[in-house]
């Protein structure tokens, strides 16, 4: 029999050599005449040991890694081919304790199938969901959304179900669903491994979605910088036209559904959702006001069902084992798994499939495995560049959205990096007004303006220039930014600012004594 | 301003992505992307075009055109290099990177070197934020760049410089 290897074609994966590890094993097969099959597969997520090669064996794939071109010679003299004994070799992939530890829902296919293949997919539980949903009412659909409690995974939160009834609730000669594929928080990248390691998941919860409230046109609007998530998105969708899960008379059903990717270009405020369908619209991307509510007038008018790459992602697994067995996982009102993103200066960075409620603690060290310098770490910012710095006092904050809002820090789209005791936290409090005023969409002034303002204050605090009164000065600049702001660009630039100044303040080299009194 | 105008093969190339694109929904974003795929910026001269066809003003295309960080109405170098200075990459140390890179290459942000060779452009986020610091060389990504490696890659990837 045919030895099985998997080498990822994750854009991660290749990033350290992927490709060329590819190369290399199927140089060194064939002057060796060994006869094997290679599959490009998704990435397992631990990418402290990218490239991870796979080889099938009876007792289960065994993995090696991380694996450089010139490890390839001796890897065949060891027998990887039959999980032979190597330095490289880590044992079954699947125990692995990083891995083994995981609950993984919506990541279950990403990394074990080949992204491309409708026969992975199906052969792995794929089309369950959309199959089951196909037998059902667009009500029993949406209320099995809503007594999962998925809630929106991009940022904010937003029972998915509830967004979806209101659409379902609109009536009009044409819906859509719309997915948010503009993950542009740094730190997270799980967007991305779904539409390159398992596409055929969002398309087939995007059609869920569609066949509930009855759209008949889908657009993913993704972010320029994800080239190789556009051709797998697009490979994907053309495979599930051809094969009828997508087209005019989805899976015969009589209902249409047909998918689109559009790219975006670059504006990070486009992952704002009415942004976003400006974008869509073919105009400039700026923020609307609500009401109204893009699920009853959204793009091009029309009632459009937004969600984000993971929210729709967790959809099949939902319609395929009811919405009690999603809803079992998690704590208090976040239910269900979330994959977090280990990112920055951690020395095991990687995807952490897990129900709500680890803590920040656990992740950074049982998974993370503390620092990559191996210095300590002393912040970390969760949910992207509008998401608060935690000191080491909050770490053991359990993973929960209320528990992080409490601390007026937000879990987001679940991206965690870590900065050792370097970081310098008044440049970064600098940069996040920064990036603010590089990518707000200049329609409301808080932010607009707010931001330039804010770089400047926070440059004079950090060159000792009447440190108190610009302290205070920013703090009033922060308020108004977050009462004022039309959308979270401005009204959550404040909380990186706020957080640096409220527990790094020696960083400002204020006076401890300025700090405001928190409670205990 | 004055604006050269277009050479043959832009205006060939604009009618054909007009052609092709015109009747999508929101067709503008599609049309500007096809037509900087294949001329490697949008030329200004071909504005009043795709606005008459779009039965747009000049002034939404221009808006347009001006909001998005990607689309350039000048020609890039041979090569382009993006190179993230978000928080996870910031975290290890792309400030160095940045400088080491910029100091290399002598130019700065949205630059292009003497020769034409690389168009350096800041990217937030490249979704590689585990194995930071990324960079982007044409589409293709790389991670965990050091000085040492992007030297290599400078070899490599962007025909020295």
């Amino acid at each position: 029999m045919k030895a099985i290897v998997y080498i990822p074609a994750d854009a991660a994966a290749l990033s350290v050599g992927a490709e060329r590890v590819a190369q290399a094993l199927a140089r060194e097969a064939g002057r060796r005449s060994l006869q094997m099959r290679v599959v490009r597969n998704g990435s397992r997520g631990l990418f402290w040991l990218e490239p991870l090669v796979e080889v099938g064996t009876p007792r289960g794939r065994v993995a090696y890694g991380p694996v450089s071109p010139q490890d390839v010679p001796s890897l065949f003299d060891a027998g990887f081919l039959h999980g032979g004994a190597h330095p490289l070799r880590l044992g079954p992939t699947e125990e692995i304790p990083y891995l083994k530890r995981q609950e993984r829902l919506t990541f279950a296919r990403v990394g074990i199938t080949d992204p491309l293949s409708l026969e992975d997919y199906a052969a792995h539980g794929g089309w369950n969901g959309l199959k089951h949903a196909l037998e059902m009412t667009g009500k029993d659909i949406v209320e099995g959304m809503v007594e999962s409690g998925l809630r929106g995974r991009g940022g904010a939160a937003f029972p998915a179900g509830i967004k979806w009834r209101t659409a379902l609730g609109a009536s009009a000669d044409k819906k859509y669903i719309a997915c948010n594929a503009d993950e542009g928080d740094s730190g997270t990248y799980s967007d991305r491994m779904i539409m390159e390691g398992d596409p055929f998941v969002l398309i087939e919860g995007m059609t869920i979605a569609a066949v509930a409230v009855g759209a008949t046109q889908g657009y993913i609007y993704l972010r320029s910088e994800y080239p190789h998530a556009e051709r797998a998105l697009n490979g994907a969708i053309a495979a599930a036209t051809q094969a009828g899960f997508l087209g005019n008379d989805v899976l015969g059903s009589g209902k249409a559904f047909n998918l689109e990717v559009r790219r975006g270009a670059g504006a990070y405020i486009c992952g704002e959702e009415t942004a976003m369908l400006e974008s869509l619209e073919g105009k400039r991307g700026m923020v609307r006001y609500k009401p109204p509510l893009p699920a009853i007038q959204g793009l091009f008018g029309k009632p459009t069902v937004i969600n984000n790459v993971i929210t729709f992602a967790s959809v099949p697994i939902i319609l395929d084992k009811g919405a009690a067995y999603y809803r079992d996982f998690g704590m208090g009102r976040s239910r269900g798994t979330l994959p977090f993103q280990l990112a920055g200066n951690i020395k095991h960075g990687g995807l952490v499939e897990k129900a709500f409620g680890l803590t920040l603690h656990e992740l950074l060290y049982d998974y993370g495995g503390g620092s990559a310098t191996g210095r300590p770490i002393r912040a970390v910012q969760v949910g992207g560049p509008l998401g608060a710095f935690l000191p080491e006092s909050q770490f053991d904050t359990p993973l929960d959205y209320e528990a992080f809002a409490k601390l007026g820090a937000m879990i987001g789209h679940g991206g965690v990096v870590a900065f050792d005791d370097t970081v310098d936290m008044a440049r970064m409090a600098r940069y996040a007004m920064e990036f603010c005023s590089i990518e707000s969409c200049g329609k409301c002034t808080p932010c607009r303006i707010g931001s330039t303002r804010g770089v400047e204050v926070i440059e004079r605090i950090m060159n000792g220039e009447q440190r108190e009164a610009n302290i205070t000065l920013l703090r009033d600049l922060c308020e108004t930014m977050v009462d004022g702001s039309l959308c979270a660009m401005g009204g959550m630039t404040p909380f990186p600012v706020l957080s640096a100044l409220d527990h790094f303040p020696e960083d400002f080299g204020s006076n401890p004594a300025n700090k405001p009194a928190k409670a205990a | 301003m004055p604006q050269p105008e277009l050479s043959r093969e832009q205006g060939e190339a604009v009618e054909h992505v007009l052609t092709e694109h015109r009747l999508r929904p929101g067709a503008l974003l599609p049309i500007l992307h096809a037509i900087q795929d294949r001329l490697g910026f949008i030329p200004p001269a071909s504005l009043p075009r795709i606005a008459d066809v779009l039965n747009l003003s000049r002034a939404d295309v221009h808006g347009v055109l001006t909001f998005y960080h990607d689309f350039r109405t000048a020609p890039p170098g041979r090569h382009l290099l993006q190179l993230c200075r978000a928080e996870s990459c910031q975290a290890m140390g792309c400030d160095r990177l940045e400088a080491s890179v910029k100091a290399r290459l002598n130019i700065d942000f949205h630059e292009t070197t003497a020769d034409g060779a690389v168009t350096l452009e800041p990217v937030y986020c490249l979704g590689n934020c585990a194995l930071s610091p990324a960079i982007m060389i044409d589409g293709e990504l790389y991670g965990r760049v050091t000085a040492e490696k992007f030297e290599q890659l400078l070899q490599t990837e962007l025909g020295s410089a």
